[in-house]
């Protein structure tokens, strides 16, 4: 079957998708989206973790089929995610996101194109929630983080100072089996506590 | 800048990548520098294993026994290869060589079950299809004809008369001093005169321990691309933790010579020992050999059960005496492991479990004795804090038993047996460097405890979610009793017995666009652990330069033995250190050469290369490092080796066997629900020694993921095997529990550095020493709050509630 559905604000199409072809398979495999992880493939583990409608699902729970005409977005469409939220716009024009094209000839980046944006200055191109995993030490193997990252950002969206309970309650579906949680829980206070900073700034 | 070597296959559409740090960053060893790889990680970019991805590759799948002992009778694989999208169907009769099995130490594990199987789960025949479903409907018309047999899941059962042989014929190195073929190995260690000994003890302990299966359940499934090379060779990207020793084992089962069996490291979502051994490597270089097309084998998390080996369990016997003053008088001993049906790392973890046995105390009579089983039950190996994990578990449980029974408080117990630097380890070994055991505990005491009842702390009413039991709402806290628990461990660090652990590094210093640059190419498996940021800053601190490029892990450089043992920032940090260290030479060769003239310092002074010049050790600015190199580079690849080890003696276990120790201690406070038998754990402090900490933030991550995997493995986690069927009862993250961030309370840790002045820097190994004592730290505190004896691992409602 063919499914068309919008990832990161760009619509996509997937053609000869099997019937049990899960959303996290389509992403993997057929996007060349690999940024969400399939660490349990059995809804447990929450590192494939995405917005569906801007909704936190575990994508290997749902079916491709289920996602027609929907709207999801993964990590690497985060930052742009943030970015358009902290803006106040949406994404109607499709100029975010990753289009098919580039999808398809998805790469690892050569990270020596990173080396003046040292990984400890803040990129722009980071949304406020990958800035602090990094500055936190909250990230180990990593397999966990982009589930973690996409579903800290969902919190924080709802909620921009959160306390601890309410961080590991929206954090209790994403097992990390590196960190201890600790580093994750300072992560998540700081993108919070930056997030306050910023609007005391516009405020004074 | 990169290896211009040509490669014979063609590159996946992902690979791994360099990682450069450089620009404005700072940080040589001590700081805590952000991890190279860290911007990867947070967007998605960064090419796991499980990410490798070829044009037309195919998907590979295993079929895997559904029973744990048994007799192949027939395997029937033709309606498999006649699936439309199959374009392989491989079984043992289709191994290309003789050599048709791998092992880390004893070649015993079979690459695919030949004859027999021996454990459930254990790989079968192997499929290749256009699609991971299509492969996974085509195994399952594989018939098999299984005569099954008597399975051995015990000591009891494996040394019975008549009992099954699960290696008929062995014919390794320790069956000839083991009491049993169904034994891997065995090791006592003898010192003293325990007998002699208990006679002056006032009071005797003694006390049996059972310890679970506990799995590593690192996130990143075991997964790999293998890529088909024109040369008739072939190319494998594959998340390990040493890739020479893969090539090892996987080369002479291919009937290739290893350069033709190119390995590069892809990215690791964890390991803890669960990648030690061989998992699909052989399998997908079989069917992209077989097919003439790259192969992908991604495991699910079922398989990934079956697909790695698991932590030892263990029951222990111990008997300690000591004197009414407090000194403890001997020790007697007995470790009994279960290595299931393949030997894998068994060996070197019974030499762990004995010459660990005693814990970090002054004990000089000791009887020990340790073993590993060959059974039917899963096989078990390599995971983080490799036999010292079991034995910490049980001579903490006696410490506190025999300060009760001598109403002593256990932590000045302990303090009053402490070994310190100069004690003699019961192998005879002296302790050579700081063993700071009664401070650890001193100042994991001396951290402020958490308030009570914090449920409470919310003003109205109980907050649930802070309750043992949490949302689940069931009581107010009526039940709900504190403890407190203390534990402190010893674990060596690195390879120990006569092992050549050596590694090597390759590194390369030049002038790119006018700025002094280096890169650093090692084999060694980053897993999470924070190898490359480590390298990266020594490197800087040695070399003097900002911008460091680390290059993927592969097997074009020489080995840098395992990510394990605790052993990588010292052996693989060492050998970069080294490395650097003989650039820097040449480099200073280069400057006298041109610039010697000039100042006589050059000649004189002792130089080093600081902020990207040649300075004196005064301070004084010789030259820059681009003027000094121009257009030269210098590039070399060492190999470095610590101070060697000998093996343990057979009969009496003597030998300076061990390379270092580190050493941990844990305070737990628990809340336990007595009504409904649930543990919260409140918080779990750790101090530790870790020698000099090169990356302070990665080293206090190392120590809370540590503490966490003990933590799970004393409150949930435990692979349950049938005792009858010998077959696994919950392969999947819905009945294998880890901590989730709910279970895991908040891990202050205490950093003490007390420099080893044998090793890089002073460095001790981190990652393992916070796994030992958290275990039984928590088994103390929910003993104190229960007043429960309480001897095994994991403890589940039941044993609290005695229902
Ligand atoms: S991979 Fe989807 S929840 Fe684990
Ligand atoms: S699972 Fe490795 S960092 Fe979380």
């Amino acid at each position: 079957m063919r499914v068309t559905f919008t990832v990161n604000g760009r619509r996509q199409e997937a053609d000869d998708v099997w019937e049990g072809e899960s959303l996290l398979y389509v992403l993997r495999e057929r996007m060349g989206l690999p940024g969400s992880k399939n660490a349990c493939e059995q809804g447990e583990c929450g590192s494939c973790t995405v917005r569906l409608d801007g909704v936190p699902v575990c994508s290997c729970l749902v079916a491709a089929g289920q996602v027609e005409g929907r709207d999801v977005v993964t990590v690497e469409g985060l930052a742009d995610f943030a970015r358009q939220r902290a803006e106040g716009g949406g994404c109607a024009s499709g100029a975010c996101g990753t289009s098919i094209d580039e999808a398809q000839r998805w790469q690892a980046r050569p990270a020596d194109a990173q080396s003046d944006e040292a990984a400890d200055l803040p990129r722009e191109t980071l949304s406020p929630i990958q800035q602090a995993f990094i500055d936190a030490g909250a990230v180990q193997c990593g397999f966990c983080t982009p589930g973690l990252l996409v579903a800290a950002d969902e919190l924080l969206e709802r909620n921009d100072s959160p306390s601890d309970a309410d961080i590991r309650e929206a954090l209790s579906g994403n097992l990390c089996r590196c960190t201890g949680y600790e580093k994750i829980l300072d992560a998540v206070r700081l993108a919070a506590a930056r997030g306050e900073d910023r609007t005391a700034g516009q405020g004074a | 800048m990169a290896d211009k070597e040509t490669r014979v296959a063609t590159a996946p559409g992902r690979t791994p990548t360099n990682l450069t740090q450089g620009g404005r960053t700072k940080a040589g060893i001590g700081e805590s520098t952000l991890r190279p790889d860290g911007t990867l990680k947070v967007t998605g970019e960064f090419a796991y294993s499980s990410d490798m991805w070829h044009e037309d590759m195919l998907w590979g799948f295993t079929l895997r026994s559904t029973v744990a002992h048994a007799e192949i009778r027939s395997i029937d694989t033709s309606e498999a290869l006649a699936t439309s999208g199959v374009y392989a169907v491989l079984t043992y009769d289709d191994l290309p060589t003789d050599v048709k099995n791998y092992g880390l130490e004893i070649q015993d594990t079979p690459v695919l079950a030949h004859g027999k199987v021996r454990h459930h789960g254990e790989p079968v025949a192997l499929v290749a299809a256009d699609h991971p479903e299509t492969a996974r409907r085509a195994a399952a018309k594989i018939k098999i004809d299984y005569a099954e047999l008597p399975v051995v899941t015990d000591e009891a059962s494996a040394t019975a008369e008549g009992a099954p042989l699960i290696h008929e014929n062995r014919d390794d190195h320790h069956v000839g001093h083991v009491p049993h073929p169904n034994i891997v190995h065995r090791q006592p260690i003898i010192r003293g005169n325990a007998d002699e000994a208990a006679k002056k003890a006032d009071v005797i302990v003694s006390g049996e321990y059972v310890f679970g299966m506990q799995d590593q359940a690192f996130l990143g499934p075991e997964s790999g691309l293998a890529v088909p090379g024109e040369d008739g060779g072939v190319d494998l990207y594959v998340a390990t933790q040493w890739l020479h020793s893969d090539l090892r084992q996987i080369a002479p089962v291919l009937g290739l010579p290893p350069e033709k069996v190119r390995m590069t490291l892809s990215g690791v979502g964890g390991a803890f020992g669960g990648r030690e051994d061989l998992s699909m490597q052989i399998h997908a270089c079989l069917l992209a050999l077989r097919t003439g097309k790259p192969v992908k084998i991604v495991y699910n998390r079922f398989e990934s059960f079956f697909g790695h080996v698991h932590r030892h369990p263990a029951k222990l016997w111990y008997e300690h005496g000591a004197t009414k003053d407090g000194k403890l008088t001997h020790l007697k001993c007995r470790i009994v492991l279960d290595g299931g049906a393949y030997a894998s790392a068994s060996p070197a973890v019974v030499g762990n479990a004995s010459s660990l046995a005693v814990g970090p105390y002054v004990v000089d009579d000791v009887d020990i004795e340790a073993l590993a089983l060959y059974s039917n039950n899963p096989p078990c190996g390599a995971m983080r804090g490799f036999g010292a994990v079991q034995a910490c578990f049980a001579y903490e449980a006696q410490m506190d038993k025999v300060a009760k029974k001598l109403g002593m408080d256990p932590v000045a117990f302990r303090q009053l047996n402490a070994m310190e630097q100069g004690t003699l380890m019961p192998t005879g070994q002296p302790v050579d460097s700081p063993a700071p055991v009664a401070e650890l505990l001193r100042r994991v005491k001396a951290m402020p405890l958490p308030p009570e009842q914090q449920w409470l702390a919310a003003g109205t009413g109980a907050d649930v979610r802070a309750l043992p039991g949490g949302l689940s709402n069931t009581t107010h806290g009526e039940d709900v009793v504190r403890g407190i628990g203390y534990a402190v461990g010893i674990k060596n660090v690195g390879f120990s017995e006569g092992f050549d652990d050596y590694s090597t590094a390759r590194v390369r210093m030049e002038v790119v666009g006018g700025v002094p640059v280096a890169t650093v190419h090692t084999a060694m498996a980053e897993v999470g652990q924070g190898g490359v940021t480590v390298h990266a800053q020594i490197a800087r601190t040695e070399l003097g330069v900002q911008q460091v490029t680390i290059q993927p892990a592969d097997t074009r450089v020489g080995s840098a033995g395992s990510t394990s043992a605790s052993r990588q920032t010292y052996v693989t940090g060492g050998a970069v250190k080294n490395t650097c260290e003989h650039v820097r030479e040449q480099v200073l060769d280069i400057g006298r050469r041109k610039f010697g003239t000039y100042h006589p310092a050059w000649a004189t002074a002792e130089l080093l290369l600081e902020g990207g010049k040649v300075v004196t050790d005064g301070g004084e600015v010789l030259a820059n490092l681009a003027d000094v190199l121009e257009d030269e580079a210098v590039d070399l690849e060492l190999e470095w080796r610590h101070r060697p080890t000998e093996p343990f003696d057979l009969h009496t276990g003597q030998g300076n066997g061990h390379v270092q120790y580190s050493f941990a201690a844990h305070r737990a406070v628990v809340e336990v629900d007595t009504g409904l038998g649930l543990v919260k754990v409140i918080e779990l402090a750790c101090a530790q020694d870790v020698g000099k900490a090169l990356n302070p933030l990665s080293v206090v991550g190392q120590i809370q993921g540590g503490t966490t995997q003990g933590l799970g493995v004393a409150v949930m986690e435990e692979i349950i095997v049938d005792p009858k069927t010998a077959k696994v009862r919950n392969p999947s993250f819905t009945d294998y529990l880890i901590p989730t961030i709910l279970d895991t309370p908040t891990i202050p840790v205490d950093v003490l550095e007390l420099a080893d002045e044998h090793a890089p820097y002073g460095l001790r190994g981190v990652g393992e020493a916070p796994t030992l004592s958290s275990t039984p730290a928590v088994l103390a505190a929910i003993r104190n709050a229960t007043g429960l004896e309480l001897n095994k691992t994991p403890v589940r409602p039941e044993h609290l509630t005695g229902t």
